[in-house]
């Protein structure tokens, strides 16, 4: 059985010679296949006598397994060599940029409305939007500016003809909402606005959101929580407010609210406790019910809030202006 | 409005700085807009007196004086003004004194001439724009005086923006009584001897219009001299207030609007035809105004009148022909009420503008013309001389407003406010405010005063409790109200979602103007009827968009026009379609345009420029937010502004719901636009709802595909051909994909091959082979028959 133990080294040799899996799959068909050598030695047995069988048997079983086991595990390193060679060939640069449609945004118009409505809309505020092409019942007369009154003319108003205009404010919509809804009422109104005006601090066309609140026994106080909780929550900041007594025809008291800034006190906003006119012109009894009104210019907010420094940017629409905000 | 600090002190002087005084003011609702000292900043100049004034030796526009400051010795001093002369009193800048700018008086010599100082115009002092020659100071001017305390510079212009309803502090008077409410102290109106009627003379005054003018006061002067200069003092006031000085009776008559807030005018009594008659303009009748233009009046317009002819537009402004001149040795003067609703609006309609017309649109207190008129009459005497005569007042009682007691019931007042008040503390703001209180049954009566017509009804005076309150002292408290959720329907599609999915695919959100380039909309949309702003901002600012193009296109262009060549935009908003000059119908559109690559560059995709199924790819995920796109169809249709061969219309049933293609060549031409550009446009409204999910069981059988390659004609569109096989297939065909379009080698020039696989599945069982076939065939007769097709092998 000398050249058993040979064979056995042989073999041996043979797998820790083999570099790849399929040299090694050679080794193994040559020494464990059906015609291999180790093989070719069980078919010697029979040249053996009975009782010389059993101990050989299990000599060429044991030779055999033992160069299984040299080949099983010289696998196992081949392979995972080979996977580890096939894995670091495979190495990107995972810093390179990813593959996709790049993502644009909203103008900052857009994100300071979406803002506030949903302040608001938390508060059950709704949202009601109106015709920028207006008739001036809507946007005068149902507001108790009736023709000729003073803040007629300090509106700059863009008219088509005497009875046609372009809105100038969204407190229109404060009146197609009460002509169809009875209170409680709850609304928000963001929109476009247009004053006949152009200079540095004026462009013809800006946004404006309107509130609305009727219901019984809304008062002052609360409308100077509700914004005053808004603003705070708007700039994100402990900002010092103040209610300024003020004049708008559809509200009574009225006021304007300044916020202080950095250079001094900046207007932020007008509102007031909409005016008995205003109620029984769209058929609210103003002994029942009683509502608070406010209106924001949302440039305003908008470049407060980011800190941009020129009103006209936001209707240039310069790519690069509108990406700051994406 | 401004005013002059210091004058206001003379009424009412709290114990506060000009700077808490505007603030105490402002929030009292009369906004402070600025403050402003009335002379610059400077130091070491006073009165003097020009004892010697000769010509400089080597400079002819400059002459040698000799000037008394009270000295020890005269100063020599050179000065450049022509109106230097000698025995003037003037400013004099010593040496060491410091001018605005920091500018420093030093000794110097001019021409070789020494100069100790500086004789000072106006407007080196800070005290005007611009100056003609140097100040000419009173002859009683005390020499050696320092010129700040002289006249009073330590003074400020406060500049209130006034709100429409408080046309009572359009006057020294009513700021006054408003910082004497506010600071609870004494208003002190100063006092003037009344003029006595010397002479008889006088004219009639008809009110032909009493309800426009229920009060018209005339009286006549004789013997003026209005050749005089107005003094110091009262120009002083005026420049303070921002009024320059004209004459003396048209400064007086200012000095009167400033002062009371009641304009006043004056007529040049020999201009005057009988006696004055207020009456309506008749139609066309012309007036030529003092500013030299020829007014034509309608018969809508008050005037004042003589026997013959219009003399002054009422209340806005006076005529040429009947003004005072410096020539005038009789006048007339007026002081009128107007009522407001006569006087509103006209001045506009007429392009003017006048302080007067300010004050009588917005209301001038009624029972103040006779104090107007003796104030004005006192000063007048006191300066241009003459003799007055009595009086005249032509008065409808009737006319003149009522001022109706309001109640004011505590309980609305505490309701509105949000907080409770003390009765004593209510009582006390009105009575402070000026109007009589009574307190009755859970609340008062209150009368107010003829300067508060502004106050009428209860909220105004719910306003003023809470104004002198003070806003800032009224608590924020958070509303309370009923929860009731609003109605959001599933089926509802948001702006949002919309502007959402654009963003997700690149696009970025325009805001353009709502009036465009007409010229540009003429371009895009040759056929359409905008909607004209007849006074806009500008020509290229004049139509309202018919489309979210124009302003889209141009804006493409102004961003390709700095370097940004990849362009993703899009816009929502209205447009405007006139129906009539009543009616404009205006619909929410969704625009977008595309240019450029379709990626940023990128370092392992292609630069490939976009196309066609680039935009059309972000409309088909815009619409299927609408819960999938088999509601939609797209069908080549033509458009004004788009190319004719890559434009379609998009429908939902037999409703077109937008557009969307390449942009026409000629426009990219035309507008000046680089490269190709895509385009859609949506009608918001026209979209309709979101399909809400209706479940349908899935198949547990094997699903088997099959794929045909048809040839067709080129002008057949794939989508037909999609429709058909979807009929023919029936519930089994449970998905129809086009997977290629090919044209070229192999296929017939002007037709195209669509390859197409069928999905076919049943829910109930195994589909056999022999089935299948019989599907198959039946979709293969039928497009080959539809389409004229063949199937390529």
């Amino acid at each position: 059985m000398l050249n058993l133990d040979a064979l056995v080294a042989e073999a041996l040799a043979a797998v820790d010679g083999a570099q790849q899996v399929t040299a090694l799959d050679e080794v193994r068909v040559n020494f464990l296949g059906k015609k291999g050598r180790l093989t070719e030695q069980l078919k010697s047995l029979g040249k053996l006598s009975p009782e010389e069988r059993p101990a050989a048997g299990q000599a060429i079983n044991q030779a055999k397994q033992q160069v299984q086991q040299a080949i099983t595990e010289r696998m196992t390193a081949l392979q995972q060599a080979e996977l580890n060679a096939k894995l670091a060939s495979e190495t990107i640069d995972v810093s390179l940029p990813g593959r996709r449609m790049p993502e644009a945004g909203l103008h900052p118009v857009s994100r300071t409305i979406n803002r506030i409505k949903t302040y608001f809309g938390e508060l059950g505020f709704e949202v009601k939007q109106g015709p920028e092409v207006e008739d001036s019942f809507h946007n005068f007369d149902a507001l108790n500016i009736p023709e000729h009154h003073p803040a007629r003319a300090d509106h700059d108003t863009f008219y088509f003809n005497p009875e046609l205009v372009l809105r100038t404010q969204t407190s229109g919509v404060q009146i197609r909402t009460m002509e169809n809804e009875q209170p409680p009422l709850r609304i928000i109104s963001p929109g476009r606005v247009y004053r006949n005006d152009y200079d540095q601090t004026h462009t013809p066309m800006f946004h404006q959101v309107e509130g609305l609140m009727v219901d019984e026994k809304v008062s002052f106080t609360e409308l100077k929580g509700i914004l005053h909780d808004f603003l705070q929550n708007f700039f994100e900041k402990d900002l010092t407010i103040r209610f300024r007594p003020s004049y708008f025809p559809f509200t009574e008291p009225s006021a304007e609210v300044d916020v202080l800034g950095e250079n001094g006190w900046l207007e932020v906003l007008g509102c007031g406790m909409v005016h008995p006119n205003v109620l029984r012109s769209v058929g609210v009894d103003p002994e029942k019910y009683s509502g608070f009104a406010f209106g924001m210019g949302v440039e305003r907010l908008t470049m407060l809030r980011y800190g941009v420094n020129d009103l006209r940017a936001f209707f240039e629409n310069d790519l690069r202006f509108l990406k700051q905000f994406n | 409005m401004k005013f002059s600090e210091s004058w206001v002190r003379e009424w009412v002087n709290p114990a506060i700085s000009s700077d808490e005084l505007a603030e105490q003011i402002t929030m009292a609702g009369l906004e402070v807009d600025g403050v402003e000292g009335v002379a610059g900043e400077f130091t070491g100049v006073v009165v003097g007196e020009v004892v010697e004034c000769g010509q400089h030796p080597d400079a002819d526009k400059l002459r040698v004086t000799k000037v008394n400051v009270g000295g020890d010795e005269l100063l020599d001093i050179v000065c450049g003004a022509a109106n230097c002369r000698q025995g003037l009193k003037v400013m004099v800048a010593t040496v060491g004194a410091v001018l605005p700018g920091n500018f420093k008086i030093k000794k110097a010599k001019l021409r070789g001439q020494p100069s100790m100082g500086m004789l000072c115009a106006e407007a080196e002092l800070g005290m005007a724009e611009e100056s003609d020659g140097i100040m000419e100071l009173p002859a009683d001017a005390p020499i050696g005086m320092d010129i700040r305390e002289y006249l009073k510079l330590d003074d400020k212009t406060i500049e209130v923006d006034l709100t429409p309803n408080r046309s009572d502090c359009l006057g020294i008077a009513g700021l006054a009584r408003e910082i004497g409410v506010l600071n609870n102290c004494e208003v002190t109106e100063p006092s003037w001897d009344s003029a006595k009627a010397t002479i008889s003379d006088k004219v009639d005054v008809v009110l032909e219009a009493p309800a426009a003018c229920p009060r018209y006061l005339a009286r006549v002067i004789k013997g003026v001299d209005a050749t005089v200069q107005s003094p110091l003092w009262l120009v002083e006031k005026l420049r303070r207030c921002g009024v320059r000085s004209v004459d003396p009776v048209v400064d007086v008559t200012q000095y009167v609007l400033l002062e009371f807030g009641h304009p006043m005018h004056a007529f040049d009594l020999d201009k005057i035809d009988g006696g004055i008659v207020v009456r309506m303009a008749k139609p066309e009748e012309k007036l030529t105004l003092l500013d030299g233009n020829e007014a034509t009046l309608r018969d809508d317009t008050l005037v004042i009148a003589d026997h013959n002819k219009a003399l002054a537009m009422a209340g806005i402004f006076g005529g040429l022909d009947s003004g005072v001149t410096a020539q005038s040795k009789d006048i007339l003067l007026e002081s009128a009420f107007f009522a407001p609703l006569a006087i509103a609006g006209k001045a506009r309609s007429y392009g003017l503008h006048t302080d007067a017309s300010h004050r009588y649109e917005r209301g001038v207190d009624f029972e103040l013309q006779h104090k107007a008129m003796e104030r004005a009459t006192a000063l007048l005497l006191d300066i241009v001389g003459g003799e007055a005569g009595p009086v005249v007042e032509a008065v409808s009682q009737a006319d003149l407003p009522a001022l109706a007691p309001i109640t004011l019931r505590k309980a609305k007042l505490e309701s509105r406010i949000g907080i409770s008040f003390d009765n004593a503390q209510v009582e006390e703001i009105l009575t402070r405010l000026g109007l009589t209180v009574a307190a009755i049954e859970g609340g008062w009566t209150a009368t107010v005063p003829s300067y508060r017509f502004d106050l009428a009804i209860e909220e105004d005076l719910i306003e003023e409790v809470a104004r002198v309150f003070g806003y800032n002292n009224i608590p924020n408290v958070a509303p309370t109200a009923s929860l009731v959720m609003n109605r959001h329907p599933e089926a509802d599609i948001t702006e949002d979602e919309l502007k959402d999915t654009l963003v997700k695919r690149g696009y970025q959100e325009a805001i353009t103007y709502s009036f465009v380039d007409p010229k540009v909309q003429k371009i895009l949309f040759p056929e359409a009827n905008d909607l004209i702003l007849p006074h806009p901002i500008s020509a290229d600012m004049s139509a309202m968009r018919v489309s979210l193009l124009p302003g889209l296109l141009q804006t493409l262009k102004y961003n390709q026009n700095r370097q940004q060549n990849r362009v993703r935009l899009f816009e929502l908003g209205l447009r405007f379609l006139p129906e009539s000059d009543t009616q404009v119908v205006q619909n929410k559109m969704l625009g977008g345009v595309i240019a450029g690559s379709r990626f940023d560059e990128h370092w392992s995709e292609g630069a490939g420029a976009v196309d066609f199924y680039d935009v059309k790819g972000d409309v088909e995920a815009l619409l299927a937010n609408f819960g999938g796109l088999e509601p939609f169809r797209f069908v080549a249709d033509a458009h004004p502004a788009l190319h004719p061969g890559q434009a379609a219309a998009i429908y939902r049933g037999d409703t077109i719901v937008g557009h969307v293609g390449a942009l026409h060549p000629s426009a990219i031409k035309s507008l000046g636009i680089k490269g190709k550009v895509f385009a859609f446009e949506l009608l918001i409204e026209a979209l309709g709802e979101k399909l809400i999910p209706k479940a349908v069981p899935v198949s547990k059988f094997p699903a088997n595909r099959r794929d045909f390659a048809f040839v067709v004609d080129h002008a057949v569109a794939s989508s037909d051909v999609i429709d058909l096989v979807k009929k023919v297939g029936g519930n089994q065909v449970v998905n129809v994909n086009l997977f290629d379009m090919y044209q070229g080698e192999g296929v017939v020039e002007g037709k195209k091959s669509l390859a197409i696989s069928i999905t076919v599945q049943d829910l109930e069982r195994t589909l056999e082979d022999k089935e299948i076939s019989v599907l198959t065939d039946n979709v293969i007769t039928a497009v080959t028959s539809e389409f004229n097709a063949t199937l390529r092998e």
